[in-house]
């Protein structure tokens, strides 16, 4: 067992636990993006940031990839965490300001301004799709490619995956796109508040006990009534 | 490309989870690209993903997914040559070949590249085809280097380069002169061989000039075949007991006239050669 401090109250946790999930335990809510229960740990959104150590020795690191050590000082409130929090959610806010999820996000620590070039992108590089392929459906058909600025999300020579079961999990995680179903017709997507009536999914009848995750378009739902 | 060739890279550098890079690098340096097909045949044994490879064949600037063409013209846009023109330069070369930064022409001749810097900012803009440096281009010039290259610029000239000289051949086995005065290789007579391999059997002239590695042969051999030799008088095929030091393949001994034996790879594409001139009489 562990020993540590967080926010002051002492906690005790299994070695090889994670700063995140100590302070859950403690119910010290850490707001996470790139984090899922079942999936590794990747640190790629830096929205988990806590304060470790004391006055100079002072640091910010991410609690989801961190490792509880003996001892360890943690805040996670300090104002310098909230600080460094509100900016990294300014900054993802202007990659992806038409994510509900980061909206949300931004609206419960009171990022009031947007200081940054807005990029429309629809993509964190949160790399969740990516591991939920990999890890949750054994497929692997998703991943990152290239580097720097032109890094993205995607399959293998831009090209169908043969090992994609269109199994939707990517979809299901992805906290920026939160696509409609499409079904694989891109330009017969619906988006939100056309009153398309016939759901693109429907037509293909060989899909159909294929379980859905994704939210449902306003066809799906005006057939379900 | 092939499976078996790709199949033995991956298993030359078998175990080491760290060794996916080295893979890369030689099937690279084998086909000068990475085939789809190979990034495949890499995840399929290496049991890894297909997109934990072309992620990391993505990743680095070194590797290259499609093939890259005969001459590689880089264009320096480092600062120094930004500011001398460098990007007019690039401009200039993507108008005269067709092409786009970083694009192949579709006739696989040239590749264009941007490049950072090249190391020699005060001779800018710079521009570096096959390995030869241009310097003070001008756009004007850009055509001008584009012939030069399709012309060849490491050609050496057979009549002044000293490293090429002509030597004359005949049979280890009966002695009989190879050398065949009536057909021209290079302008000078030719060295006389039957060759076969596969289901495939004819006549084979190699050039007699050393340093030279034209031939013309009765059938097209395909790179990398690796082709027996047969004397054209005692029929006797020309082998040795050494092997190639760059690809392993079986050599081809001659006797030197004079004295002396040179060796030539027998695979078609390698320069792999000896010459051993140790009991010449001068």
């Amino acid at each position: 067992m562990i020993t540590l401090t967080i926010n002051g109250l002492p906690v005790s946790v299994d070695e090889g636990a994670t700063l995140l999930e100590a302070a859950r335990g403690l119910g010290f809510p850490i707001p996470t993006l790139c984090h899922m229960d079942g999936l590794t740990p990747y640190g790629a959104c830096r929205l988990c940031v806590v304060e470790i150590g004391e006055g100079a020795k002072a640091k910010l690191v991410s609690a989801c990839t961190y490792t509880a050590e003996n001892g360890l000082k943690v805040r996670t409130a300090s104002s310098r965490v909230l600080r460094a929090r509100r900016m990294i959610l300014e900054l993802l806010l202007a990659s992806c300001p038409q994510s509900k999820t980061v909206q949300d996000l931004a609206a419960a620590h009171e990022v009031r301004r947007q200081r940054f070039r807005q990029e429309y992108e629809n993509c964190f590089l949160c790399g969740l799709c990516a591991r939920m392929c990999a890890e949750q459906m054994m497929a692997g058909a998703i991943g990152f490619r290239g580097r720097g600025d032109r890094r993205s999300i995607g399959t293998p020579f831009d090209t169908p995956a043969e090992t994609c079961r269109l199994c939707g999990g990517c979809m299901y995680v992805c906290p920026a796109c939160q696509l409609r179903c499409t079904y694989t017709e891109p330009e017969k997507a619906i988006c939100g508040g056309c009153a398309n009536l016939s759901p693109p999914c429907l037509e293909k009848k060989q899909f159909d006990d294929m379980m859905c995750y994704m939210s449902p378009c306003v066809a799906c739902e005006i057939n379900k009534h | 490309m092939s499976t078996e060739n790709v199949s033995a890279i991956v298993e030359k550098h078998s175990g080491a989870r760290g060794a996916l890079i080295a893979i890369l690098q030689d099937i690279q340096s084998r086909y000068g690209y990475l085939p789809a097909d190979a990034l495949k045949i890499v995840a399929g044994q290496t049991g890894r993903t297909l997109v934990d490879i072309y992620g990391v064949a993505t990743f680095y600037r070194a590797f290259r997914l499609k093939p890259r063409g005969k001459h590689l013209c880089s264009v320096c846009l480092g600062t120094a040559c930004h500011v001398r023109g460098g990007p007019i330069i690039a401009e200039e070369f993507g108008r005269v070949l067709g092409s786009r930064a970083g694009e192949t022409t579709a006739d696989l001749e040239f590749t264009l590249e941007t490049v950072n810097c090249l190391g020699a900012c005060a001779l800018g803009p710079i521009v570096v085809v096959d390995g030869h440096y241009f310097s003070n281009v001008s756009p004007v010039k850009v055509k001008e280097i584009v012939d030069q290259a399709r012309a060849g610029l490491d050609r050496v000239e057979i009549k002044s380069d000293q490293r090429i000289f002509p030597v004359e051949v005949s049979c280890p086995r009966c002695n009989h002169g190879l050398m065949d005065t009536g057909h021209l290789v290079d302008g000078y007579p030719s060295i006389r061989a039957t060759l076969s391999f596969g289901r495939e059997h004819g006549w084979l002239r190699l050039s007699s000039l050393y340093g030279s590695f034209n031939l013309e042969s009765e059938y097209e051999i395909p790179l990398d075949t690796v082709v027996n030799f047969f004397c054209p008088h005692c029929h006797a095929e020309l082998s040795g007991a050494l092997s190639c030091p760059e690809c392993a393949a079986p050599m081809v001994p001659m006797i030197v006239r004079g004295g002396g034996i040179v060796q030539i790879c027998s695979r078609r594409g390698c320069k792999g050669h000896l010459l051993d001139l140790s009991g010449i009489q001068f």
